[in-house]
Parts: structure tokens; sequence; C-alpha cells
């Protein structure tokens, strides 16, 4: 019963099929599977955020999804929300402010901010504080990082 | 069911250093229907385990606070979904995720207590998987669902292959961690009597970031006449406990009475017989009670009319 499963799913527009192992969680099949590593496996127990990616237009933990449970799925990660030029004010948003510092929350950061942009226009400092409090970042303490999107999110308004 | 006795192993080997964060081997299958998921129960035995939104069981599955041999995806499964209102009961399906509690307006209208605490669920991430029949089959002590649904005299409805039954809230909750869940069965439903003109709840908690569990928190609902007097209060508490603690000596102090200063103050005196916290990595007995008392005379103010809060 542990046997691979063949899935197929939409992977950032494209198409995908492969046979994945049940334990197969999504990030280790983007990261080793797909090679798409921008979505990084931090904690791997759903604390630290860094994994967030979206799945059928909402974000999710990416360690706390089974890959084999994503046949038919829309899943769309870093590279993908980077490359549709979505986020492109955002993301210059965190260079100006320096908001990233070691990176390796940026991806999952940056996922969960565009969730404020498409769903929250009207989130003020507090609730952008909110909306990010399940994404750690052990570099920046936030300040920067909350800048950058209250600076996008008033820049768009 | 989360086994006490795995997850005391499981947290011991944290302790010794013994953990890891990749799922151990399982297998999968995906129900379409209850029917499946009776058939691929009798199939896989007591290996087996139900997964809904995941985002309590692959966690614990990291830590290897658990080793299923196979896992049973009822996402899929109709009748386990959707949010209606019939003959003054409000249904909803098992699989419905706290984002989706959060935004539903036949929620919003009959049952505001659990759109209120949404936001004190995890985070936007988790709250998008999550669903209320995970988290209450859990049954963790400091969640939040556990203790509105008791709040709310909700209704569980549980399901086998032997059949369908009903339990009350209340009486669902039996200690850490443990439910009145038999082996096969989940929750398909939860059924709660829909609020009326009169009917005031709140949640309110103390938790040491945004999103993390509750350190300690309450649900409160009742009904306030139009002369300010309480009837039917149900206090119930989270993190103080092995589980949802529904406060009956503080709600015999508020019954009756009209809501005010002296009335609130006599219920937060009588929460010291109700409620025996243990302490956690958080902080003694005393300090729970404490933030019990002080989240209570919170709740309960938030029912006065403005000109009495100064009060």
């Amino acid at each position: 019963m542990t046997a691979r499963i063949d899935i197929t799913l939409t992977v950032n527009g494209e198409r995908v099929t492969r046979s994945v192992e049940p334990r197969r969680h999504l990030i280790d099949f983007l990261r080793l599977d797909l090679g798409l590593t921008g979505s990084h496996a931090g904690c791997e127990h759903g604390v630290c955020g860094a994994c967030t990616v979206r799945v059928d237009g909402e974000i999710v933990r990416g360690c706390l999804v089974l890959a084999v449970s994503l046949d038919g799925a829309e899943v769309t990660t870093i590279e993908g929300l980077s490359d549709s030029g979505e986020v492109e004010d955002l993301q210059a948003a965190f260079v100006a402010r320096n908001a990233a510092q070691c990176g390796f929350c940026t991806p999952g950061m940056v996922m969960a901010a565009a969730d404020i942009l498409r769903h929250h226009p009207e989130a003020d400092r507090a609730a952008i504080r909110e909306h990010l409090s399940g994404n750690y970042c052990r570099c920046t303490g936030y300040q920067a990082i909350v800048d950058a999107v209250e600076a996008t999110l008033e820049a768009r308004r | 069911m989360i086994n006490k006795q795995v997850v005391a192993r499981g947290l011991l080997g944290l302790a010794r250093g013994m953990s890891s964060m990749k799922w151990p081997a399982f297998g999968y299958a995906r129900a379409r229907s209850l029917q499946d998921v009776w058939r691929l129960q009798s199939e896989h035995g007591d290996g087996a385990r139900l997964i809904a939104g995941g985002q309590t069981l692959l966690a614990t599955l990291a830590f290897r606070l658990s080793e299923p041999t196979v896992l049973i995806d009822i996402t899929q499964v109709p009748e386990l979904r959707g949010v209606s209102v019939e003959a003054g009961t409000l249904r909803i399906g098992a699989l419905t995720r706290h984002a989706e509690l959060g935004r539903d307006e036949l929620i919003a209208r009959h049952a505001p207590l659990l759109r209120e605490a949404v936001p004190y669920i995890a985070h936007p991430a988790i709250r998008n998987r999550g669903t209320i029949g995970g988290s209450l089959a859990y049954a963790d002590p400091a969640a939040e669902l556990p203790a509105c649904v008791v709040a709310l005299g909700a209704t569980l409805v549980l399901a086998s292959a032997a059949g369908e039954r009903r339990v009350r809230a209340e009486d669902f909750f039996t200690g850490l961690l443990e439910t009145a869940l038999r082996g096969g069965e989940l929750i398909t439903a939860v059924e709660v009597p829909i609020a009326t003109a009169a009917t005031r709840s709140t949640i309110a908690e103390v938790a040491r970031r945004s999103g993390d569990y509750a350190m300690a928190g309450l649900a409160v609902h009742l009904s306030l006449g139009s002369n300010g007097q309480v009837a039917a209060p149900r206090l119930v508490y989270f993190g103080v406990g092995n589980g949802p603690v529904l406060a009956k000596a503080a709600g015999a102090a508020l019954a009756g009475r009209r809501l005010g200063a002296e009335s609130i103050a006599a219920v937060q005196a009588a929460l010291a017989g109700d409620l025996d916290p243990p302490s956690d990595l958080h902080g003694p007995p005393e300090m729970k009670r404490h933030l019990a008392r002080v989240l209570t005379g919170r709740a309960l103010s938030r029912f006065l009319p403005a000109t009495e809060v100064a009060a």
C-alpha cells in the first residue's frame, strides 16, 4: 500500500504527471521531483511558513499537504508568481527596504504577502502583521517586511 | 484519534532527540463516499487513519507521534460538505474549512461565535486547509472550536458503517485528546441551534503570539433579556484543562441575574470552583486562573451597554 501513485496536476501553468510516494509532501515534491527549489522546507511541521505556496488559488503550508492528494490541483510557487509579474512591485519594495536578509523566509513571505494584496487591499499595519504572523523571519525583525507590504498596498490604492 | 500513550512516547522521543521531520512510509487511498470510507476501513483495519485537512495529523506524523499504515483521504466525500439551515438548526459539514467558517454568510448570521473564533485559529495558510471536523476530532485542550461548539450547545453527528448517532458537544470531549468517537466512526457534521435576537456570544483568549494555541481562553454564549437579565449562560474555557471546560458554577452565578459589574464579579469568584488547570509551559495553575478571570471580565463586558462599560 505504500506503492507510488500517479498524479497529474498543474504547476505554474504547466501540466505535470509524476509517480509519487504517498509520504512525499508538496515541498519535497516541488523541490526534489520538479527541481523548483524556490519553496523552502524549514520546520516541516507547519510552524515557520517558509514553504508557503498556492494550491487552487489559496495559500497553504506545503509541508502539511500530501503531494499524492493533489491530483487535478493547480499549484503556484514563488517561481510562477514571480514570472507572472503579479508581485513585481512587492518584490521591488522588498529590495528597496532591505526586507530580505538571508532570504530563507522570503519566498514564503512573498507568497503570504501576495495573499494580502489579493484579498485584503485595505489592510493596515496591524492586519499585515496578523496575516504574516505565521511566517517566521529570523533576520529582519519584520519591520522592513511590513514596511514593504504597506508601501505596496498604498501605491496600489 | 491520537493515542495518548503514543503522544507521550513521541514527546519522550523528541526530548531524547530522536525526532524526524520526514513522514513515515504509509499508503494512501481516496474515498469518494461514506460507503468508500467504510470499505477502506474494513480493508485496512486498525492501521488506517482518516485524513481531511491534515493540519494536525501531518504535523504529528512529522514527529512520528503516530505511524498509520494507510491514510484514507475523506476530502472528496460529498456527505461531509456544505453549510445549510433546516428547522432552526444550522448544519455545518465536517469538511468545512476554518477559512470557510470565517466567510460563510449562514454561519455569520446564525452562529457568529464561530466566525469570531476563526482569526484566533493558527494562521491563514493553515485555516485554508484545516477543517472543523478535524479540530473537534483531535480535541486539543487549547483549541478554540471545541470550546465554541460546547458553548453553542451544538450536537455532533457521528457515523460509522453501523449507522449514525448524535452526541451533545459537551458529552463528546471525554478527556485529554479523547472523545466519544468509537473505532471506525467519524464526525459528519455539527448541528448548531441558530441564534435568536437575544443571543449574545463572544470569544476571548490570551496567546503568547498571534495564532499560537491559547494560554487560556473562553467562549461565551447566553441570552440577554431586554431588561439586561441573563438566561442560559454557557461559559466554556480552553487551555486550562484536559478539554473544553463548561463552567457550571460560573454559569449558575450569572443565570437569572442582571448583567453588570456585580454579577460579573460573582462569575469571576465562582470560577474557583470550576477550574483546576494543570501547570504547563506557560505557568502555574494560579496564573491560568487569573487569566481566566480577566478574560471573563473582558468577554462579559462586551455585552454591556456602552454607558456601563466604564463603571
